[in-house]
């Protein structure tokens, strides 16, 4: 024990005499009961004191001041706070780890399920994530890992209370949906983001099984389509459900079962249907719950064209909800019911129209009217003139997103600086934006460095490679540059273009808040990496793709590996015996070397030659389920 | 017809010699309007691209995998809105001798034997010769070949399109030494 810890004791004993005095006698008052272990163990020690104190070692001094501090700590949602308070001394690790209810883990192979249960006790929600982000874009083999299923299973042993699971790419399979409705009594809300390897049959056992379910929310998951009506699988009367998203069940639905689920789902505020669901079907779901503030609309078509007064008043719909204030959806829009949603657009915040092929003459009467919007998502199809339209009415505007209609590296590209500059000049409090392009100027990007000081997140995709200032030829280094100079509260940065060294310099300059950096086809030599492993003491999370980055640049961030959630390198130019370099001098990180695909085979041509690193620190050593085509050095 | 590079001998192959295609379809020129070797990311070929149709413009550019990084649950649904019965894409790696690198591309981007070679020439940033049904690739260090269903390493070009869009696995472009002994077929 710290000296601290000793004159606490000593302290403490006068607190620990009243307290046992007080045990031993309401435990002498109920002679009927046997005793308590807690006062028979004050007797005992009571009877101990004075024979042998010096060997009389109270375990309530702990008692008294964990339920002090647990009584405390209670206050404490943050995990960041949490993880300081945990580290002060043993005696608060102990009370932090008992009173931890969310257990955020942000890469799954990072710990054991055997640790998290062992350390936390009484877990009520866990959030989980698996696979790097780039495995979205069909950069890491199928069946790399990243299951669900041993979590479900230690989870289920050992926090049976648990109400809360918040997965992203994660594999998940129907038996672990299965495992996890019959084991959680209480379990409240599930979240599926981007993950993959269940049906509608795995979403039809949680539906029936979890009958305090409040969220259910499959968002960008693969979802097999098993034929089954899950829909009709919740149970028959009134339920908790709060949050129903389904927009990416790529299979049709059982429209009544869902109607009279909304009918008794009194609680029932976000409903993200999918593209199966009609106008006609939409608009009897919306009569049947006009207090929804969130709505996915589903195709946003009519699945038959009937004229005049036989069709459903679809604004008069929309005017009757009057809390709606989220829209997405519109994923086969017939532009000529889009007025329809004008009666909402004054109040919504957050407007997602990227699955619809929106032209400028189809977005400005709408916009018009979103004063409120503070999150806006569409396809480059609203040109750069509907990004001035958005810049001219959405003042509140937080976040962007400007997703490609066609997004091959070829295409024609309808956006450019011109949106991007008018978005900055007309959208001060802009916190986050995502922008595919074709054409993009330093002016613009540097435009957007000053007239946007709250960003935070700033991704640009030029999508052709290795394009240059498209009015002076110039590499991007210097626009990106103004970025991480000017926008001082910046943590997530992904760049493209033509980017020199130069560039890079820039960001370990200046970047030093960036958590997560995405990097592709860009820079000309180790200096690069160097740069940014040595200058952004923040880094958690780099993902790196095509770029001449090779065993030297990997080298220079050795200091920093154990310090952050996940390196990813892949098609750059690393060789077996570099990567093996960092797996022997750094322990505490796994090292993973593979290929794109399943089926890698020696081959002459690349027997050294790495084709995707992933690096990634570990409390319990290399993971045993790794497949065959994954070698960890 | 107009004389555009070496690709267009393929192109003029007379009725009795093997054609690079299914009987009775009509070769048409493939390659873009220019004579220049289109350079990836140059302003003119994007021009050529836009304007005209696949089939006449240039070569369309050998598509990265995961490039623009739009998630394939964002491609799909936009593309059923398309209306394009563009299927899953047939990616095949390509490797070259020498090349620290691999590459993967679509091949069902490319509608004729001419498309692939220039897409594989400016990936690499090589050239590979004149093709001559009996000899092979001539004129050149570099030879296109693939490994097919069996297992077997052909010569690219060796047969037609189609069958050859079927039962190719993967491409390496081989250099020197190893090509010889490489005939067409088995």
């Amino acid at each position: 024990m710290t000296e601290e810890e000793e004159d606490s004791s000593a302290k403490m004993s006068e607190d620990v005499k009243r307290y046992l005095k007080l045990d031993t006698r309401s435990s002498a008052a109920a002679t009927s009961e046997p005793p308590c272990s807690s006062s028979s163990s004050a007797s005992a020690l009571a009877n101990n004191k004075s024979r042998n104190f010096k060997s009389f070692e109270p375990p309530c001094p702990d008692h008294v001041l964990e339920n002090v501090l647990e009584n405390v700590l209670q206050f404490l949602t943050s995990r960041c706070d949490r993880n300081a308070v945990s580290l002060v001394c043993r005696s608060w690790w102990r009370v932090e780890a008992q009173t931890r209810f969310e257990v955020f883990i942000g890469n799954c192979y990072s710990l054991s399920p055997l640790r998290l249960t062992h350390r936390f006790t009484r877990v009520r929600s866990l959030v989980l994530k698996g696979k790097p982000r780039f495995a979205d874009f069909n950069l890491m083999p199928r069946n790399w890992g990243a299951q669900f299923a041993p979590w479900v299973a230690a989870t289920a042993k050992a926090y049976p209370w648990l109400e809360k699971v918040h997965l992203k790419r994660m594999f998940v399979t129907d038996d672990d949906l299965a495992l996890l409705a019959e084991s959680f009594p209480g379990f409240k809300e599930l979240t599926l983001v981007c993950c993959e390897g269940f049906g509608t049959s795995g979403i039809a056992v949680v539906a029936n099984k979890c009958r305090q379910l409040k969220v259910l929310d499959l968002l960008e998951s693969e979802v097999t389509d098993d034929e089954v009506d899950w829909l009709s699988c919740f149970p028959a009367s009134e339920t908790h459900l709060e949050s129903l998203s389904f927009d990416c069940v790529e299979s049709p639905i059982n429209f009544k079962a869902l109607e009279e689920l909304v009918v008794r789902s009194p609680f029932l505020k976000k409903l993200r249907t999918n593209r199966f669901v009609s106008l006609e079907v939409l608009h009897r779901l919306m009569v049947r719950a006009p207090q929804l503030t969130s709505l996915g609309t589903g195709s946003f078509s009519p699945e038959n064209v009937l004229q005049g007064e036989q069709e459903p008043d679809y604004a008069a719909a929309f005017r009757a909800c009057k809390s709606i204030s989220c829209l997405s959806g519109f994923r086969d829009l017939t532009p000529e019911y889009l007025p329809a949603i004008s009666p909402v657009c004054a109040n919504l915040t957050s407007l997602n129209f990227s699955y619809a092929n929106i032209s400028p003459d189809m977005l400005k009467p709408i916009i018009r009217n979103c004063h409120n919007i503070r999150v806006f998502w569409a396809l480059d199809s609203i040109c750069d003139e509907g990004l001035q339209a958005v810049a001219a009415t959405c003042k509140e505007l937080r976040e962007l997103r400007v997703f490609p209609f066609d997004p091959r590296e070829d295409s024609e590209g309808p956006i450019s600086g011109v949106g991007l500059q008018a978005i900055s000049e007309g959208c001060r409090k802009l916190e986050s934006i995502l922008y595919f392009c074709q054409r993009m100027t330093n002016g613009a990007v540097t435009a957007m460095s000053e007239n946007c000081p709250q960003l935070t997140v700033f991704r640009l995709c030029i999508m052709g490679r290795h394009r240059p200032d498209h009015v002076t030829g110039k590499p991007m280094d210097v626009g990106f540059g103004a970025i991480v100079k000017n926008c001082k509260k910046l943590t997530r940065l992904a760049v493209s273009g033509l980017l020199t060294d130069e560039a890079f310099s820039y960001i370990g300059e200046y970047g030093k808040l960036i958590r997560t950096l995405s990097v592709a086809f860009a820079g000309n030599s180790d200096r690069a990496l160097r740069y940014v492993l040595e200058g952004c003491p923040k880094l958690q999370k780099l993902e790196i793709r095509d770029s001449p980055f090779g065993d030297v640049g990997l080298r220079s961030g050795m200091h920093r590996y154990c310090n952050m959630r996940f390196v990813w390198l892949s098609s750059c130019v690393l060789s077996r015996g570099g990567c093996r370099e960092v797996a022997h001098a750094l322990p505490n990180v796994v090292v993973e070397v593979f290929g794109s695909d399943d089926d890698d085979d020696d081959d002459t041509v690349t027997g050294d030659y790495v084709e995707t690193l992933y690096l990634y620190r570990s409390l319990d050593g290399p993971r045993k389920d790794a497949p065959k085509f994954v070698t960890i050095l | 017809m107009e004389k555009v590079g070496d690709y267009d001998e393929l192109v003029n192959l007379k009725a009795t010699e093997l054609r690079l295609g299914l009987p009775g379809t009509e070769e048409t020129i493939s390659c873009g309007k220019s004579n220049k070797r289109a350079l990836p990311d140059d302003d003119t070929e994007k021009e050529i691209e836009s304007t005209g149709k696949t089939e006449t413009a240039s070569p369309p550019k050998a598509q990265i995998v995961g490039w623009p990084p739009v998630r394939s649950y964002r491609r799909n649904s936009i593309q059923t809105k398309k209306n394009e019965s563009e299927g899953q894409g047939n990616y095949v790696k390509v490797s070259m001798d020498g090349a620290p690198y691999l590459r993967k591309i679509d091949l069902t981007v490319y509608k004729k034997y001419p498309e692939l070679m220039k897409s594989l020439e400016n990936m690499f940033k090589f050239s590979v010769g004149e093709y001559f049904e009996r000899e092979g690739y001539k004129g050149s260090d570099f030879v296109p070949t693939y490994e097919d269903k069996d297992g077997d390493w052909m010569l690219i070009g060796d047969v037609p399109w189609e069958m050859f869009v079927s039962s190719c696995k993967r491409l390496r472009i081989m250099k020197g030494s190893e090509v010889k002994g490489l005939g067409c077929g088995v």
